[in-house]
């Protein structure tokens, strides 16, 4: 895979203009958000809920895609179709790299 | 996930937007993150935000929010937006309120689906500012303009609503004077929109107190409340004249010096009178500008009747002809009156149906029975529509079997009212009055007081009006009705008369009744003086008996003839300028003129 940066350096910047005094607290928000996710996504892999992780995958991809994490969304988008083909050892794949993603967003996030 | 309800409100000077219109905003958006940058923005841009995490909050605080906009999130536990759209139109009704769907989808088939639930627009993750501001106002003029439009629909809705209800009310008065009379009667069909009074028609008949029947079809030029306002006292003058027992000439001349004082130039009334006489079989018809009314004979013979008049309320009493045509009918003939409304009936091609297309019809048909049914048919497959027009009137009237044309069982004075039997007055007319007033009407209700009288009314009408127009025409204006035996002549006798009547200085004509009772009837006495030179009854009477034998000739001869058949007694005294008659009547009589 093409290395790629974790976080849209543009992206941020419009955040940062659009939120002002709010925007550590959108962080904080989608950290929490997101692995609160995590957590989910594992429990319906779990429970072999395809479906439902399907929905997940999109929800999580959608806010990665408003906080510029590009690749993570990317990731995100491909959990949801292994979700929605229901093929679910691709899903446990996916998902772990979906984690190893976030933690580095997390951890660029924290150094801003 | 709970529904969570928060109007937070900015008014800050941000001013990126041109249309400055702030707006109430209900955003839906279950994602935390996504509602915290959407909420920003749209404070950003100058709105009002209202936010909730799910589509049954959206649905459930859409009333209390009231908003200008929706954002919904096209994906969201509880209800989907999707979902949540559908509600939220049908609680909005008649008002828009643009959904715009908020998604991280990039499938085209899913997002058609978006908008085929009723979203009027995406917005596609991650949010952008511009393209944000650039939708809403899209949107906002689009919802501002359906509410402009919706209110002028509202508006042209209650104005409509009222004019009905104006014109119902129109109508009712409208009914009281013009009732349908004797439309109902067996030999009598006829189309009328019950509305047609506003688009000008109208169309009365009635039963003569001595029998036959007088039908009345006019077509006002115009639409709507003008055209109606007409139709009122044409409606009285006919429905009231035919009661008194006056006939189509007396009534036409009225209906036309009435509608000339009323109507504003350039309004006036087509129309034409049918007057059906089934004891002498004689229909007479006038026709004033419509289309060619038909005479039908079951022998299948077709006559036209076209217009040989200029239009109601056109002319002057003096230049006003009420020269009636007249035919020897049998039963089952059938006569047909129509407004240009059938002629002018137009397909979908724009051409018109035209009198040739009437003719057609006509030319058709195997019995003058079926001619109403077959000219309402033909309209209707002209046209394509199952209802014919407002403005389209048509009557047939057959002329009955003599046992059904027998006048009504009201006897002509219902009841024998209590009136005046014994009286006697003078009335006299001067000067410039003499060409201004007729007085026959007021001296006709005077005598039709006597009880009984009335069902004699067209009898003393003419003696009325034969001493009258002799005493102002030949007696104050000394004309000579010599004139009158030539085409020329009557022109020109109708001139003089005008001229002259625009000096009457100094005469006068002077009318003295007196009316006794007897058993049964009475004595109706009548002097007529003028202030004429005289004239000589003598030689006038002998050159009118001579000229007799052609029908239609010598005019005022036939109007002395008329009072000395009438009349009890007849005398001329002094130089002929004082004319007195005696008329003894029984009530039940039928009366004929």
């Amino acid at each position: 895979m093409i290395d790629q940066p974790h976080l849209d350096e543009a992206a941020l910047a419009e955040l940062r203009d659009v939120m002002e005094g709010d925007f550590g607290m959108l962080v904080d928000t989608f950290l929490a958000d997101s692995r609160a996710r995590l957590r989910h996504l594992h429990q319906l892999l779990e429970q072999k809920d395809s479906d439902q992780l399907a929905k997940t995958a999109h929800s999580f991809k959608g806010s990665c895609i408003n906080m510029g994490a590009t690749h993570l969304s990317k990731l995100c988008a491909q959990l949801e179709r292994a979700g929605k083909a229901a093929d679910l050892s691709a899903a446990a794949r996916l998902l772990d790299g979906v984690e190893a993603e976030f933690a580095e967003v997390a951890s660029c996030f924290e150094q801003l | 996930m709970s529904g969570e309800f928060s109007p937070s409100q900015t008014l800050n000077s941000f001013s990126g937007s041109a249309e400055p219109s702030r707006l109430r905003i209900l955003v839906a958006e279950d994602n935390k993150p996504d509602r915290m940058i959407l909420c920003a923005l749209l404070q950003k841009l100058g709105h009002e935000v209202f936010e909730v995490s799910d589509g049954t909050a959206a649905v459930d605080q859409f009333h209390e929010v009231d908003p200008d906009i929706v954002l919904l999130d096209a994906m969201m536990p509880e209800l989907d937006g999707l979902s949540a759209a559908r509600q939220i139109k049908s609680m909005a009704g008649e008002r828009l309120v643009p959904v715009i769907f908020l998604t991280a989808l990039t499938d085209p088939k899913e997002l058609a689906r978006c908008l085929e639930a009723g979203g009027d627009d995406f917005l596609i993750k991650p949010f952008n500012r511009v393209i944000l501001d650039a939708k809403l106002n899209a949107l906002d003029r689009m919802r501002r303009l359906h509410q402009a439009l919706a209110e002028q629909v509202d508006q042209v809705r209650q104005k409509n609503e009222q004019m009905l209800a104006e014109q119902k009310t129109a109508r009712r008065v409208f009914d009281n004077i013009a009732h349908t009379g004797s439309l109902d009667a067996p030999n009598i069909r006829y189309h009328a929109s019950p509305m047609s009074v506003f688009n000008g028609d109208v169309l009365f008949a009635a039963t003569r107190p001595g029998g036959g029947s007088l039908v009345f079809l006019g077509d006002f030029t115009g639409h709507g409340l003008p055209a109606a306002i007409g139709a009122m006292p044409v409606a009285e003058i006919f429905y009231g004249m035919v009661g008194q027992g006056f006939g189509a000439a007396a009534i036409l001349r009225e209906i036309n010096a009435k509608l000339r004082r009323i109507l504003p130039v350039g309004m006036f009334c087509c129309g034409a009178m049918l007057e059906t006489d089934s004891r002498q079989g004689l229909v007479r018809a006038w026709n004033g500008g419509l289309p060619d009314a038909w005479l039908l004979r079951g022998s299948g013979e077709r006559v036209a009747i076209p217009s040989r008049n200029l239009p109601l309320g056109v002319q002057s009493a003096e230049n006003f002809s009420t020269s009636m045509v007249v035919f020897q009918v049998t039963p089952g003939d059938h006569v047909l009156l129509m407004t240009d409304g059938f002629p002018e009936s137009a397909n979908e091609q724009g051409e018109l149906l035209g009198e040739s297309g009437v003719r057609q019809v006509l030319a058709g048909l195997r019995s003058p029975a079926d001619a109403f049914d077959a000219l309402m048919l033909r309209v209707r497959e002209f046209t394509g529509q199952p209802e014919a027009a407002d403005d389209l009137t048509l009557c047939c009237v057959a002329i009955p079997e003599l046992e059904q044309a027998r006048p009504s069982t009201r006897k002509p004075s219902d009841a024998e009212p209590i009136g005046p039997a014994d009286w006697q007055c003078v009335y006299e007319i001067r000067e410039r009055t003499l060409s201004e007033f007729n007085p026959l009407p007021l001296l006709l209700h005077i005598c039709m007081e006597v009880p009984g009288l009335r069902s004699r009314s067209g009898e003393v009408y003419t003696l009325l009006s034969e001493l009258y127009n002799n005493a102002l025409e030949h007696g104050v204006l000394a004309l000579s009705s010599d004139w009158k035996n030539s085409p020329r002549g009557f022109a020109l006798y109708y001139e003089e008369r005008q001229r002259r009547l625009s000096d009457t200085d100094g005469h006068f004509i002077r009318f003295s009744l007196s009316h006794e009772s007897r058993d049964p009837g009475g004595r109706l006495r009548v002097i007529c003086e003028d202030s004429g030179a005289g004239f000589d009854f003598a030689e006038h009477s002998a050159r009118a008996s001579k000229t007799r034998s052609i029908p239609g000739s010598s005019y005022a001869g036939r109007g002395l003839e008329l009072l000395r058949r009438m009349a009890t007694h007849f005398h001329v005294h002094g130089e002929g300028n004082r004319v007195e008659i005696v008329y003894d009547w029984e009530p039940g009589r039928e009366d004929d003129d």
